[in-house]
C-alpha cells in the first residue's frame, strides 16, 4: 500500500450505501452510534437507485405519458404525433438519479454518517480491509452486511455483449427488434419500456407462466395487454444459443424439442439476481452462508457472528428495496440496544407493469399449495366508477381471508394505482384487520381505493355494486 | 345458521369455563331462552340464547374453556330442516383453523425463509404451559404468531412475552397490547426457571410448568455483544426449592380427586402470586369497640328493617380503614417493577373478602371515603346477598386499591391474611370478644377486636403500619370520633 496502513476504529460499519445500508447507517447514527459507511461505487443509493428502480420508473412514467398520448383519442383528444427525444429522456433520468443520489449523501452528511469509498473484505471477525482507499483497515464493533445483488448471466453468450437491465436502463439506442430473456418483473417492465419507445420486443421466459410469484389470474390481465404490445410472449422456451451477426445477434430459442432460430437487433438478459456474499471474506469473520449463497441470520438481523449483521438482498427473504430498508432499521435499532425485529407480515409486492400489479401477504396459489381454506372476495374494476372515468378497466382487486375469522391473510390487485394503493393492505395486514375491518372504512369516492372496501364486503358476504350471486 | 360468540363478560374477562348446558344439541331454544352458564374467573354467569333456532354445534363440553370472542355455539334458523344435515361447515372450518389461526406471514414464494425469521427465538419455550386457564397442551401452540399490531409485537418483544402464549381478546384472535400487559403480569415476575440439577427430571415436576412460573425470555440487550449469553438453565431458581411429584395417597387410604375448578383454581393462582411476589409483614392489635358495640346496641332497633339497618361493624370498620387510607396512602397502592414506580390511587376502592359455597369471592365497594356509615352497611347488605346468590356483575369485583376480611363472624382469635395481589395491604378482622383487659390499672370487661394488617414490606415499613393501626384502633375505641372526623 503505498499511503501505508492507516487504520481507522468505529463503533459500526455498514458496507454498501443502497437502501438497505444508507438506511441502517442513518438509523445507528440517529440512535447514538459512530457510523462509517463504506460504498465502492462513487454515488450513493446502490442499485435500486443507479441501476434499478429509479431509473426504470421513470422510464416508465415516459411510457405511460407516450401511451396515453396515444391512447387519448378515446377522450376526443387528438395527439397528432408522439416524438420521443432519447437524448432528451435520457438525460432526464440521469438528473433524476444524480439528484437523489445526492440527496442520500446530504443526509448521512448532516446524520455525520462517514462515507468512505472502497472496496471491503473482512480480514477477521473485527477488521475489514478496503481497496482503493486511503484507509486501509477499519476496526469495528458492529458490522452490518449490505452489499445487496448483481444481476445473473446468461449460461449462452456471456461473452457478448447483450445488454443488462443496468445497461437497458441507460438507454444507448432504441433497437428495432429487442429480445428479452426473463419473464419476471424486470423483464416485462423493462420489455414494455421499450416497446413503447418503438422497439418490436420478443419476450423469452424458461417457466410456463410469467411473474411465477404472483397469481395467475393477475398475471392474466397483463398478459392481454401485453400481447397488444410484444411482438411475441414466448413461455416454456429457452435461449440455448447467441451469436453475433450483422449489427445484432442470431438467437436459437427452444421450445417443447423444436428450435428456431430468430434475429434481433438487442438482447435484454434479466433472469434474476444473485447475492454479493462472494470475496466478502466472510470465511475470515466465521460468517455461516445458507444455500444459494444468502447469509443466514436471525430475526434481529444477526448473522451466525451475533455482532455481524446482514440485510437486503444478501439476507433470506425476496431481493426488494423495502425490505432492505426495514431490515436495515432491525439491524440498527438491535445494535443501540432495543428489542427490534423483523416480522413484517407482509412485505409487498409491486410490477410495474401496464397496468400495475401488486400483492401482499398470502397468494391464492400459495394458500391452495399449503391446502389451507380461505375465503376471497374479488371485485372487478369493470363495476367500478374511477375505472370509467379514466377508460381503463381492466383489472380487478381480491381480498384473501381466514374463513372464520375473516382475518385478512392477503390483497392482490391489478389496475391502475395499485403500486400505491397495496400499502393498504399491508398496513391491514401488519395490524391483523378483518375483512369487515376493510369494509366499513370509508374509501373516498370516486378512487380506485374503492375496490378494495369492494371485495372485502364482496368476502364479508355483503357486496353492493355486485350481485352476491357473481361473488 | 348463526354463530355466536362468547360475548365480552367485563373489564379484564378473556375467557369461561362452560358449566352447563340448557339443552343438547339438536333441541331448539327460543330467543333469549338460557343456553349456557359459564363460569369466570369469579362469577357464573346465564348467558341466554340470542337466536331462536336449533342447537347445532357447540365449542365445548362442561369443564372446557372458552375464549371470549371465539364461536361458542351454532345455531340453525328453527325454520331450517331438522333432517340429518352433515355437520356445519362451521365446524369443519373451526378445526381446520385451530391448529394456525394466525395470520400469514409470507409474501412471496421465497417466504419460507421469512418464516424462519418471524419466529421467537424458540427452544426455551418449548416445555413451557399456555397462559392460565388454557386447555390447550404446550404441544399445540401455534408456531406462526397469531395477529398483532406492529406496536403490540414490539411491546411484547420489551416485556419478554411470547405471543403465541397470549390469549387473545380482539377480533380474529387479534392481540391487543392490553392482553400483552395482562400475559406480563401473570408471568411472576421473579420467575426463574427450576434449578435444573437434582435427581428429577423436568418432567416430573408438573407443579413447576403451571402457569404461575413461566420463563422469561433472555432480554435481548444482554446479548447485543458477543457470543450469545449463557444458556437460561444456568440462570438461578429458587434454592432448595423442590416439589417432588406427589405420593401415591392411596396407599394409606382411599381419596378422591376432583378437579380443580375456575374459583378454587384462580384463588390458588391468585395466592401463589402473591405469596411469592409480596413480602409480607403482619402487624397486630386489639381495638376496643365496647363503645361502638354500645351504640350499635342502641341504633339498631331504630332501625330495623330500613337499609343498611343491620349497622354491621364491618360498615364502620370500612369507614376508619377509609380514614387512615387517606392518611396512610402507601396501604392504598401498588408496586409497578417494570416502570419501578409506585402507583398511588386516588380512589379507595375496599374489596370485602365473602366467603361462598363456591369458593373466596371479593366484590368492591367504591368510593368508600366518600359514603355515609348508613350507606356502606346498606351496600354491604346487597353486596354479600348479591354475592351469595351469585348475582354479581363481573365489574363489581375488579378495581380494588385495599381489602378487608372478617372472619370474625365465624370466630377466630386472629389470622394472617395475605395481600390481595396487586393491592399492597390487607386487613384481618377476627372475632369481637369480651375480653379482661387493664384499664386505668384495673381489669375490666371490654369487647375487644382483634385486627392484622398484613402489608406489603416493598412499599411500607412497619412505621407505617404502626401508625395506620394506632388511628383506626383510636377511631374504633371512640365512635364519637369516628363520626365526626370521617
Amino acid at each position: 500500500m503505498v499511503v501505508g496502513n492507516l487504520t481507522q476504529e468505529t463503533e459500526v460499519v455498514v458496507i454498501g450505501a443502497g437502501p438497505g445500508g444508507y438506511v441502517a447507517a442513518i438509523r445507528a447514527a440517529d440512535l447514538g452510534r459512530e457510523v462509517l459507511l463504506v460504498e465502492e461505487r462513487e454515488s450513493l443509493g446502490g442499485v435500486c437507485l443507479t441501476e434499478g428502480c429509479i431509473p426504470s420508473k421513470t422510464l416508465i412514467h415516459a411510457m405511460q405519458l407516450i401511451n396515453a398520448a396515444r391512447e387519448a383519442e378515446r377522450f376526443g383528444i387528438l395527439v397528432k404525433e408522439v416524438n420521443v427525444d432519447i437524448d432528451r429522456l435520457r438525460e432526464f433520468c440521469r438528473s433524476v438519479v444524480s439528484g437523489l443520489s445526492r440527496g442520500v449523501e446530504g443526509l448521512l452528511k448532516r446524520r455525520g454518517v462517514e462515507v468512505i469509498r472502497g472496496r471491503a473484505r473482512f480480514e477477521s471477525d473485527r477488521s475489514l480491509r478496503l481497496e482503493g482507499s486511503d484507509v486501509s483497515n477499519i476496526e469495528f464493533r458492529h458490522a452490518i452486511i449490505a452489499t445487496g445483488s448483481r444481476i445473473n448471466q446468461l449460461p449462452v453468450g456471456y461473452d457478448l455483449p447483450l445488454w443488462s437491465s443496468a445497461q437497458a436502463l441507460t438507454l444507448p439506442e432504441v433497437p428495432p427488434h429487442l429480445l428479452v430473456i426473463g419473464g419476471g418483473y424486470i423483464g416485462l417492465e423493462m420489455g414494455l419500456v421499450y416497446a413503447g419507445l418503438g422497439s418490436r420486443v420478443t419476450l423469452v421466459e424458461f417457466c410456463p407462466r410469467l411473474l411465477l410469484g404472483a397469481d395467475p389470474d393477475l398475471v392474466e390481465v397483463v398478459i392481454k395487454r401485453c400481447q397488444h404490445r410484444f411482438e411475441a410472449l414466448l413461455v416454456d422456451s429457452r435461449v440455448i444459443g447467441v451469436q453475433r451477426s450483422a449489427g445484432g445477434y442470431e438467437v436459437q430459442i427452444e421450445h417443447e424439442g423444436a428450435t428456431t432460430t430468430r434475429r434481433y437487433d438487442q438482447v435484454l438478459v434479466a433472469i434474476g439476481r444473485h447475492p454479493n456474499t462472494e470475496d466478502l471474506g466472510l470465511e475470515k469473520a466465521g460468517v455461516a452462508l445458507q444455500d444459494g449463497g444468502i447469509i443466514q441470520v436471525d430475526n434481529r438481523m444477526r448473522t451466525s457472528r451475533p455482532h455481524i449483521y446482514a440485510i437486503g438482498d444478501v439476507a433470506p427473504g425476496p431481493p426488494l428495496a423495502h425490505k432492505a430498508s426495514r431490515e436495515g432499521k432491525v439491524a440498527a435499532e438491535a445494535i443501540a440496544g432495543q428489542p427490534s425485529a423483523f416480522d413484517n407480515r407482509a412485505i409487498p409486492a409491486v410490477v410495474f407493469t401496464d397496468p400495475e400489479i401488486a400483492w401482499a401477504g398470502l397468494t391464492e396459489r400459495e394458500a391452495e399449495r399449503q391446502g389451507r381454506p380461505v375465503r376471497v372476495g374479488r371485485f372487478p374494476l369493470k363495476a367500478l366508477g374511477r375505472a370509467w372515468t379514466m377508460g381503463q378497466t381492466d383489472g380487478l382487486v381480491k381480498v384473501i381471508s381466514e374463513v372464520d375469522s375473516g382475518l385478512v391473510l392477503g390483497v392482490g390487485m391489478v389496475g391502475p394505482h395499485v403500486s400505491e394503493l397495496i400499502s393498504e393492505a399491508s398496513l391491514a395486514l401488519e395490524m391483523g384487520a378483518t375483512v369487515e375491518d376493510l369494509a366499513v372504512t370509508i374509501h373516498p369516492h370516486p378512487t380506485i381505493a374503492e375496490a378494495i372496501q369492494e371485495a372485502a364486503e364482496v368476502a364479508d358476504g355483503r357486496p353492493v355494486h355486485i350481485s352476491p350471486a357473481t361473488s | 345458521m348463526h354463530e355466536f360468540k362468547l360475548p365480552d363478560l367485563g373489564e379484564g374477562i378473556h375467557e369461561a369455563e362452560i358449566i352447563k348446558w340448557h339443552l343438547p344439541v339438536g333441541q331448539v331454544v327460543q330467543l333469549d331462552a338460557p343456553l349456557v352458564d359459564v363460569e369466570t374467573d369469579k362469577a357464573t354467569v346465564t348467558i341466554p340464547s340470542p337466536y331462536a333456532g336449533r342447537l347445532h354445534w357447540v365449542a365445548g363440553e362442561v369443564g372446557d374453556t372458552v375464549l371470549v370472542g371465539k364461536v361458542l355455539a351454532v345455531i340453525d334458523d328453527a325454520t331450517a330442516g331438522m333432517a340429518d344435515e352433515p355437520p356445519p361447515p362451521v365446524v369443519a372450518e373451526r378445526k381446520s383453523v385451530s391448529k394456525g389461526q394466525a395470520v400469514e406471514q409470507k409474501a412471496l414464494p421465497s417466504g419460507s425463509d421469512l418464516e424462519k425469521k418471524t419466529s421467537p427465538p424458540s427452544a426455551p419455550y418449548a416445555r413451557e404451559a399456555p397462559s392460565s386457564g388454557n386447555s390447550a397442551p404446550p404441544d399445540s401452540l401455534p408456531s406462526s404468531p397469531r395477529p398483532a399490531a406492529p406496536a403490540t409485537r414490539r411491546l411484547a418483544r420489551e416485556l419478554g412475552v411470547d405471543l403465541r402464549l397470549v390469549s387473545p381478546s380482539g377480533p380474529a384472535g387479534r392481540i391487543t397490547p392490553e392482553d400483552v400487559r395482562r400475559h406480563h403480569q401473570q408471568q411472576v415476575l421473579p420467575e426463574k426457571r427450576p434449578v435444573a440439577g437434582g435427581s428429577a427430571p423436568s418432567a416430573s415436576l408438573p407443579n413447576l410448568s403451571s402457569p404461575n412460573l413461566k420463563l422469561v425470555p433472555p432480554d435481548p440487550r444482554d446479548e447485543r455483544e458477543e457470543e450469545p449469553t449463557t444458556e437460561l438453565s444456568e440462570l438461578v431458581g429458587i434454592p432448595f426449592l423442590q416439589v417432588d411429584p406427589l405420593p401415591d395417597f392411596e396407599r394409606w387410604g382411599p381419596v378422591e380427586r376432583m378437579p380443580l375448578r375456575s374459583i378454587r383454581r384462580k384463588t390458588a393462582q391468585h395466592m401463589v402470586t402473591a405469596s411469592l411476589v409480596v413480602p409480607h409483614v403482619a402487624h397486630m392489635d386489639e381495638a376496643d369497640v365496647t363503645l361502638l358495640e354500645e351504640f350499635r346496641r342502641q341504633e339498631k332497633p331504630k332501625r330495623t328493617g330500613q337499609a343498611g339497618g343491620s349497622l354491621s361493624l364491618l360498615a364502620f370498620v370500612l369507614k376508619a380503614v377509609a380514614a387512615g387510607l387517606t392518611e396512610n396512602p402507601e396501604f392504598n397502592c401498588s408496586l409497578d417493577p417494570v416502570a419501578q414506580e409506585t402507583v398511588f390511587k386516588k380512589y379507595i376502592h375496599i374489596g370485602v373478602a365473602v366467603d361462598t359455597p363456591r369458593g373466596l369471592i371479593v366484590p368492591v365497594i367504591r368510593e368508600v371515603n366518600r359514603k355515609s356509615i348508613l350507606q356502606l352497611a346498606s351496600e354491604l347488605e346487597q353486596l354479600v346477598a348479591r354475592t351469595r346468590d351469585n348475582q354479581l356483575q363481573p365489574a363489581e369485583l375488579v378495581g380494588g386499591s385495599f381489602t378487608v376480611t372478617n372472619i370474625g363472624a365465624l370466630g377466630g382469635t386472629g389470622l394472617i391474611p395475605v395481600v390481595n395481589y396487586p393491592e399492597v395491604a390487607i386487613l384481618g378482622m377476627a372475632a369481637a370478644r369480651p375480653r379482661p383487659v387493664v384499664v386505668d390499672g384495673e381489669i375490666a370487661i371490654r369487647t375487644m377486636l382483634p385486627l392484622t394488617l398484613s402489608f406489603d414490606h416493598r412499599v411500607a415499613d412497619g412505621g407505617h403500619a404502626a401508625r395506620f393501626m394506632n388511628e383506626l384502633v383510636r377511631r374504633l375505641g371512640d365512635p364519637h370520633a369516628l363520626l365526626l372526623e370521617t
